[in-house]
């Protein structure tokens, strides 16, 4: 009995990717039981699942035979507190990082992620203005190759320039090149203090405005969020975190800048704007268009509502299920007719629109990635790392 | 086949931007790390981005290496001519195309210096955070090419962090953008991949940078201490104490004297470490946290804190650190500098450790770092003229790099890797690390053209297109390269 025998049993009717059915599903305990598990598994079919909150993003994998479940690979591997620094098994759930005084600032809007799943997606929360990505956040990367061969690359210091970046290379790349095991991340200190200052602004470009003006202040946001609905005011929230006297200063500044008010961050914050069943969108523009991107969501079809990191230029759309539900062919059209209006924008604004997720009858009808830049680059790395195309296959940017 | 390439690039480029006068080629012969020396084919000075383009398409055609350099001030041979290649030189390329303050971004041309990114952000409240301590003559293109850090990216990241964006020459000689004015561009990080890639995997022709807003408040003080022992030991109460400082950075009693020396910046006399701790960002949050910062360094038995009062005084403090390595001529003809990265606790025990390996080889080394991240900087000591110095500052200086490793860290933290530490790249990454690696290279770069010979010590074949070269080069002739 090898590995492949060993460690898969056959797949339940909840195992599916993007609605696509598996065959096996595998959940190695360790690295070298991953390792064994893939040099088994040649000529399988893989995709890798955390958690599963995001398995059904990207578009469809055209064929699955092993989903690799990294349950298993969970937990914290080191925390060095005073060298700022952890490691954690890609397994791991986000939610259950407790780092005493100390933070991993990675948020992911979808709960009960895994370290793993948050890294190959590329996901970020409202606090990314002040602490960055993924990419900014991930020290160190262990990995599984499509052939077995496991590599590392960076290492538990945050300091490093010692070969290839391999972790920026695996951060969103959702599983087509290879199995995430293990991530060293930097930490920050737990901030003593924190508030959130709330306003509403008539219109997408008042709430620009707002947003320019917070970012030219000398406040040093955390976040700064925006959430519009299809109609009605634009509400813009800002997080500062610090020392109790420097949050106190900050904030009566916030509050005369925005004329809003001290309190608690809204329902909203840190929430996608759509529920399972919803079309999901991600929509990146340069800082200074993103009130193009909110008029754009405004002057479609549908009932979109926006919300995200106008602090960063990362935003989401959701458009509810039962806005094309009543009519499901003339409303996935809608969408589609909606997400190209967006797309449109985001492009022209230097940005993009992307697809995250969707139900099938609204797949069938739009470009889930759109336009992608470097794509025979990415290609040829694809065809680096997996040559048989075992990875997620179809999944990707491009049918990669 | 090199007369035929520059002929074809007389073409591209004109006459007087290719030179190959065997003269004025020896002005490119090394970068910032003077002992390695190559006499390159031809160098060739393009303007624009389709000329870097068609020198690279040309020298694809003909199958001839090609180096890149920006201002040439890089510590790990990187932009280390080849003796059949071309070196293409960024350094006419030096307009900033523009400076948007409202989207907190810049657009610049390779060749342009780090500083004046900074200089025309400015007056709009913005700057660009990456400093290294070469800032005033390095170049963006070569910040990208090797993930360049400095002192304040402490608190704010590396050239990485900074970079969203770049059209670049890959090797096939084509223009593509990675990245792009918006964050987070579907499809693989490809930008990611080729910051710090040491120009093995192109060229970048324009670089789009992130901009940061200038703090309300800068203080910095300077402490002396008894010894390194305690300087480092206020150094992790620091940062226990949950302060995120812009810049912590330590010299030794050696270093000191150096700098004393070289700039009379007028550190404490007598002192066994200084420490210089800088604080920005808003007031409220700076004035709190300094005291404390204060309060931590007597706590740990500062002799003497002096604070900056202004910026003259800010200045003072920093020209004794960021003259430190040019400084340790005054007391030493020759020198080697390290960049090795340790775990900041393992600081006092590392730095024992060094101490007793350089009293065991009789060798002298001056300790110069960036405290805050374990980012080391030992300066070893030695006299080219006297027999066996200049292999014993060797043999001490490897042994630094095999300590780095020992305790977790790294063979560099922001000079790269370049020719000077492939050698050492094995010691610290497993063989499959490495071909993993070179997997991304293969990809860019199959034929193996761009830089080659750098970063890692065996190039992978990759595939179709074997990476060989022709005959043996210079370098390993000279025995100074191990495997090239």
């Amino acid at each position: 009995m090898g590995a492949l025998d060993d460690l898969t049993r056959p797949a339940g009717d909840d195992d599916t990717v993007c609605g696509v059915p598996a065959r096996l599903v595998a959940a190695p305990a360790s690295t070298a039981e991953a390792s064994a598990l893939l040099k088994e598994a040649r000529g399988l079919r893989v995709v890798v699942r955390g958690a599963g909150t995001k398995i059904d993003w990207g578009t469809p994998p055209r064929t699955v035979d092993l989903i690799v479940d990294t349950h298993r690979l969970a937990g914290v591997r080191e925390h060095a507190a005073g060298d700022l620094i952890t490691v954690l098994g890609a397994g791991t759930l986000l939610d259950d990082l407790d780092l005493p005084g100390q933070q991993l600032a990675l948020e992911s809007p979808a709960p009960g992620a895994t370290v793993g799943g948050t890294i190959a997606t590329n996901v970020s929360g409202p606090r990314r203005v002040l602490y960055g990505t993924a990419r900014d956040l991930l020290i160190g990367i262990e990995v599984v190759r499509a052939d077995g061969t496991v590599a590392r690359s960076g290492g538990k210091v945050v300091k490093n320039v010692a070969g290839y970046d391999l972790g920026k290379l695996f951060t969103g790349s959702y599983g087509t090149l290879g199995l995430i095991t293990e991530c060293a991340f930097r930490l920050h200190p737990l901030p003593a203090a924190s508030a959130a200052v709330t306003a509403a602004a008539p219109s997408p470009a008042a709430a620009g405005r707002l947003v320019a003006a917070v970012l030219g202040a000398q406040v040093v946001a955390s976040a700064i969020e925006v959430n519009a609905p299809p109609a009605g005011d634009v509400e813009v929230a800002v997080l500062i975190e610090g020392t109790p006297d420097g949050v106190r200063d900050r904030a009566a500044v916030l509050a005369k800048i925005l004329d809003g008010a001290e309190g608690p961050p809204p329902a909203w914050w840190g929430a996608y704007p759509w529920q399972p069943g919803d079309v999901g969108l991600k929509l990146t523009a340069p800082l200074s268009k993103v009130p193009d991107l909110l008029a754009a969501a405004r002057d479609t079809e549908v009932p979109l509502t926006v919300r995200g990191s106008a602090g960063s230029g990362v935003l989401y759309a959701g458009v509810p299920a039962d806005a094309y539900m009543c009519s499901e062919q003339s409303g996935a059209e809608h969408v589609a007719r909606a997400v190209a209006r967006l797309r449109e924008a985001a492009t022209h604004a230097g940005g993009h629109a992307v697809v995250l997720t969707a139900p099938e009858q609204v797949r069938a009808a739009v470009d889930m990635w759109g336009p992608v830049g470097g794509l025979e680059l990415m290609r040829r790395v694809k065809q680096q790392f997996d040559p048989e195309g075992r990875f997620a296959p179809g999944r990707f940017v491009g049918g990669i | 086949m090199i007369d035929l390439l520059a002929g074809r690039l007389h073409e591209i480029l004109g006459g007087d931007r290719v030179i190959s006068d065997r003269q004025r080629l020896r002005t490119y012969e090394c970068d910032g790390l003077a002992h390695y020396k190559v006499v390159p084919a031809l160098v060739v000075l393009p303007h624009t981005a389709e000329e870097c383009a068609a020198v690279v398409r040309a020298c694809a055609e003909a199958k001839v290496p090609w180096v890149a350099r920006g201002s040439g001030t890089g510590l790990s041979g990187g932009a280390l001519p080849h003796a059949d290649g071309v070196l293409l030189v960024t350094s006419q390329m030096r307009d900033i195309l523009a400076v948007r303050p409202a989207d907190e971004r810049a657009v610049v041309q390779p060749g342009v210096i780090n500083l004046d990114v900074s200089k025309a952000a400015r007056p709009h409240g913005y700057y660009y955070a990456p400093d290294p301590s070469s800032q005033q003559i390095c170049s963006i293109g070569g910040n990208v090419a090797e993930n360049s850090g400095g002192a304040h990216c402490l608190k704010y990241g590396f050239t990485t962090n900074h970079v969203i964006g770049a059209q670049v020459v890959t090797p096939d000689g084509d223009l593509v953008r990675l990245g792009g004015d918006a964050p987070d561009a579907p499809g693989y990080d490809l930008l990611g991949a080729f910051v710090g890639s040491e120009g093995t995997l192109g060229l970048a022709t324009e670089v789009t940078v992130r901009l940061v807003r200038l703090p309300e408040t800068v203080r910095t003080l300077l402490a002396g201490f008894p010894s390194t022992d305690q300087a480092g030991a206020a150094t992790s109460a620091i940062i226990a104490a949950g302060v995120v400082p812009a810049a912590i950075e330590m010299m030794d009693a050696l270093a000191i004297e150096a700098a004393e020396a070289a700039v009379h910046c007028g550190y404490p006399e007598g002192a066994g470490a200084v420490l210089v701790v800088e604080l920005d960002g808003p007031s409220a949050e700076v004035e709190a946290q300094f005291e404390q910062v204060v309060a931590l360094c007597r706590a740990n038995q500062a002799d003497e804190i002096r604070i900056a009062a202004d910026d003259t005084e800010r200045a003072l403090i920093w020209k004794g650190r960021k003259s430190a390595f040019a400084a340790v001529g005054r007391i030493s003809p020759d020198y080697i500098v390290q960049d090795g990265v340790i775990p900041r606790t393992a600081l006092p025990e590392v730095l024992r450790r060094i101490g007793a390996l350089a009293e065991e080889k009789g060798v002298r080394v001056a300790n110069v770092f960036h405290a805050g991240d374990g980012n080391l900087h030992p300066l070893v000591l030695f006299d080219d003229a006297v027999e066996g110095e200049a292999e014993r500052a060797e043999d001490v200086s490897g042994a630094i790099i095999d300590l780095c490793i020992e305790f977790g860290g790294s063979i560099t933290g922001e000079h790269g890797v370049g020719m000077d530490k492939s050698k050492y790249m094995p010691r610290m990454y497993s063989a499959d690390d490495l071909d993993t690696m070179q997997l991304v290279r293969c990809a860019f770069d199959p034929a193996g053209l761009a830089n080659p010979g750098k970063v890692f010590p065996t190039p992978r074949l990759c595939g179709e297109v074997p990476g060989r070269h022709r005959g043996a080069h210079p370098l390993q002739e000279a025995g100074i390269a191990e495997v090239f």
